[in-house]
């Protein structure tokens, strides 16, 4: 798949809470094809303390209305920045980065998206690509409180949405891999995309239940196309670059104890 | 438009552009950004007899105005290059030099002789400054013995262009680009990364897997230059000059300063098309100036 550096136009950037923002961007020519668990490096400018670019997970993708969603968290200065971005300012964007989520066999195949706090991001677009090749879609969404419980009516467009919050705001109290719905269903296929003790944990229920279980890794990168080396992870086939030969793995790749 | 032929030792470049090991991969990770070939040669990541897996993660931290790296010569071996990545990389239509790295004296000479034999790989860059690895690299460069040492058995072996990778983490650069002079290296470059080191001062842990780590970027641009200067002023054989250049102002520099190409590197993660932009850059400044040719500024600066 072909990468671009183009400057993106900042369509609308809708503030979420004091947290969070959903960054509209768009472009005066078509958008390239992209695919979900993809990413894009961010070049971040006036931020004096920020030099590298930023991988953002591409959360959506409106090839009708020309629009490429990042959903952004405040992290440090330069995700602030990204924050700060108003309605007409350009954004400089290397994409669309890295692999891809990959598609169940079977089109009746249970299906569960687990997500945790920002790294529900690429979930979304993941649920529409599955929805629109009709599969019917599970999302399991986590956070803190129900302030970090982002998008779910768009969610809802795509699947049936269950939630978990650790202070009980929002659907049931505890973490994702509590929730009653992994006692009372089995999945065949599982993928996810979280804080790393997330996912280990629900690689662990994938494993027991014998569930076909990806998950997208988020390690700090430098450049995002394979050129650095600095964002490796180890597999059963050595270090491997998360930016190309990731972010998705299948748990069975990983070396996690799991 | 000024002539910006170049020539290094045998080494002939279609201009001084040329991107570092280990930022800019096999070239062809650029491809889709711009035509790689419009750039005077591609310098390849380090490459070492063996396979290795490099240090484990975390490698890099962000740093003010640059980047620590411990990446540690993650690569499959220079057979493994032979075979599987010489085959496309050598159809590139500029110079592919590989960096060679090693633990022993012994695994640069064997890793260089297999180089010999490649046709469309004009020169090597002995890297004897890697910091990230625990045996070799950076320990033979930082000492004028060990680096006349490894030179001297390379050249014997090795019949193209010969440039050595300094060390800046010595006392004196121009003592050891002086000693593998004297040992037949063509040219020398400089410099690789300054060791540096990054603290997680909230979990009281260095942040790198391997504690320190290279510096790179713009952060090290005026050590960079002085130490270029430096060695240019020494040694008679050609320099090559590089350390956080991020635009064409810094490549003239390091030329003013007495480097007769630079070298990009950590500028291509930010930009990947940087290099050529530098290049376009270069041959604005020299038609402003009214210079026919790239190698009047080689040296220039007026003191």
């Amino acid at each position: 798949m072909k990468k671009f550096m183009l400057d993106l136009i900042v369509k609308k950037n809708e503030v979420l809470n004091n947290q969070y923002s959903l960054l509209i961007l768009t472009s005066h020519n078509k958008l390239p094809e992209m695919l979900p668990g993809q990413f894009a490096e961010v070049r971040v400018d006036h931020s004096p303390t920020t030099f590298l670019r930023r991988p953002i997970s591409i959360n959506y993708i409106d090839y009708e209305t020309n629009e490429l969603w990042l959903l952004i968290q405040i992290v440090g200065d330069g995700t602030r920045k990204m924050y700060e971005l108003k309605a007409g300012d350009t954004l400089n964007l290397i994409f669309p980065l890295g692999n891809s989520f990959s598609l169940p066999e079977k089109k009746d195949a249970r299906i569960l998206l687990i997500g945790g706090g920002v790294g529900i991001a690429p979930l979304l677009f993941w649920g529409s690509y599955l929805k629109e090749r009709g599969y019917t879609c599970n999302f399991l969404l986590g956070g803190r409180s129900k302030d970090n419980l982002l998008q779910l009516c768009e969610f809802e467009r795509f699947g049936n949405v269950y939630t978990t919050t650790e202070d009980g705001s929002h659907g049931e109290c505890g973490f994702v891999t509590q929730h009653s719905l992994l006692k009372a269903s089995n999945f065949d296929y599982i993928y996810t995309c979280g804080p790393t003790p997330m996912m280990k944990a629900v690689a662990s229920y994938a494993s027991k239940t014998k569930a076909n279980c990806e998950v997208s890794l988020e390690n700090t990168m430098a450049c995002g196309f394979g050129a650095c080396l600095c964002c490796v992870t180890d597999t059963t086939e050595g270090h491997l670059c998360v930016c190309t030969e990731g972010p998705v793995f299948n748990i069975t790749k990983l070396k996690w104890q799991i | 438009m000024a002539n910006l032929n170049i020539n290094i030792g045998k080494l002939q470049l279609k201009n001084p552009v040329m991107t570092a090991s280990g930022t800019f991969g096999y070239g062809t990770e650029f491809s889709d950004f711009f035509d790689i070939s419009r750039i005077g040669g591609i310098f390849v990541k380090g490459t070492t007899l063996r396979d290795r897996q490099g240090n484990p993660y975390p490698r890099m931290v962000e740093t003010p105005s640059g980047m620590l790296n411990a990446v540690g010569l993650q690569n499959k071996g220079i057979d493994y290059f032979i075979n599987h990545i010489y085959p496309t990389v050598k159809n590139i239509d500029t110079n592919i030099i590989v960096n060679v790295s090693g633990s022993t004296i012994k695994e640069y000479v064997e890793t260089a002789e297999k180089l010999n034999s490649l046709e469309k790989i004009p020169a090597i860059e002995l890297n004897i400054s890697c910091p990230n690895v625990k045996e070799g690299g950076m320990a033979f460069g930082t000492n004028c013995l060990s680096a006349a040492q490894v030179v001297k058995v390379v050249r014997r072996v090795y019949k193209n262009e010969l440039i050595v990778k300094l060390s800046p983490n010595v006392t004196d650069i121009s003592e050891i680009a002086l000693a593998v002079e004297a040992e037949g290296a063509d040219s020398v470059s400089l410099i690789n990364t300054l060791l540096g080191m990054a603290i997680d001062s909230e979990k009281r842990t260095p942040i790198l897997s391997t504690i320190t780590g290279g510096l790179s970027g713009p952060a090290v641009k005026p050590i960079a230059l002085r130490m270029v200067w430096e060695v240019a002023q020494a040694v008679k054989i050609p320099v090559i000059g590089m350390g956080g250049i991020m635009n064409a102002a810094d490549a003239i520099e390091f030329m003013l300063a007495g480097a007769s190409a630079i070298q990009i590197g950590t500028a291509n993660f930010i930009d990947p098309t940087v290099s050529i932009k530098v290049l376009d850059g270069i041959n604005d400044y020299l038609d402003r100036h009214g210079y026919k040719s790239v190698t009047e500024i080689i040296g220039a600066l007026e003191i």
